[in-house]
């Protein structure tokens, strides 16, 4: 089973990446980008068939290690 | 004093705190594998700097979870002294040693240069032979030591001491211009609710004998030293 795990950095959490993002658009020509904010896609491919227990099991990992809970938030969605 | 330093697979400062450690403390440290479940009987355990695991994921990330993380937990709860330097800051906030995230520096640069850092705490084993106030010149070299916490979180690490070092300039004011990588309130280094645990974006090793150009980070080895024998 597929699960796509999505990590972003929480609100008011600088992202210097997503501001250097911002400026190699507008510097492209891309006006009107007001913000950009970077975050990762993770996807597992995991041996789990129920759906409950692979989001269960996804979860789990997110909080153990996929996100640092301090600055990023995390959503999983079964794929 | 028996002291060990934790060799994970991309460390790059294990020999230069070897070296450091050797001198200040007259024999030799011991070398532990990231692999291995347990720490040797030590005084002393130190993270190193470098790129563990290539930073993949998160500076740091990978290498908390390394086997022989969960015994530096362990030995560290039971009130052994925990260095990390750099990377190691990393690993012991990823680790949950520490609190707080390391984000990617402000100015998103890599930096390498000297900083001028002002010591905030004296009372601990890895800063008793500073004083209080004095500044010190450390290099750092990282591109993730953006110092971030929440409110309480800072409150709670300023209103206890636990800020060990603060980014500042020759005069010894911390402010915006001698913030190097945009941490909050300057911070360089902070420690744990009993002192025992310190983490460091600067690296005092690599200024610990006059043949680098310096010796300002030669005092918390010998302060070690003196502390824990």
């Amino acid at each position: 089973m597929k699960i796509i795990v999505k990590v972003t950095l929480k609100n008011g959490v600088l992202d210097p990446q997503g501001k250097a993002i911002r400026r190699a658009l507008a510097s492209l020509g891309f006006e009107g980008v007001e913000d950009v904010r970077q975050g990762k896609l993770i996807e597992l491919d995991i041996a789990e068939t129920d759906p409950e227990k692979a989001r269960a099991a996804a979860l789990d990992m997110c909080e153990k290690l996929l996100a640092n809970t301090v600055i990023e938030n995390y959503t999983v969605e079964l794929a | 004093m028996k002291a060990s330093v934790i060799v994970f697979p991309g460390s790059n400062c294990d020999r230069d705190i070897q070296v450091a450690l050797r001198h200040s403390m007259g024999e030799e440290p011991q070398m532990v594998w990231h692999g291995d479940a347990e720490v040797p009987r030590s005084d002393l355990i130190v993270l190193p700097g470098g790129f563990s695991y290539g930073d993949y994921l998160r500076s740091g990330a990978i290498a908390a979870n390394s086997p022989i993380m969960r015994d530096v937990v362990a030995k560290a709860g039971q009130g052994v002294p925990v260095l990390g330097i750099c990377n190691g800051f990393q690993v012991l906030i990823e680790s949950g040693l520490l609190p707080g995230a390391l984000l990617r520096n402000a100015g998103m640069h890599f930096l390498c240069r000297d900083v001028g850092l002002r010591v905030e705490n004296t009372g601990t084993v890895f800063t008793g032979h500073y004083e209080k106030g004095q500044i010190v010149t450390i290099p750092i070299a990282h591109h993730d030591g953006n110092y971030f916490a929440d409110d309480a979180t800072l409150e709670r690490l300023e209103g206890e001491g636990r800020v060990a070092f603060r980014y500042c300039d020759s005069e010894g004011a911390a402010g915006e211009d001698a913030n190097p990588n945009g941490s909050l309130n300057n911070i360089a280094g902070i420690l744990n609710d009993g002192g025992s645990v310190l983490g460091m974006m600067p690296h005092p090793e690599r200024l610990a004998d006059p043949f680098l150009g310096g010796t300002d980070g030669k005092p918390m080895f010998d302060g070690l030293v003196e502390a824990l024998s």
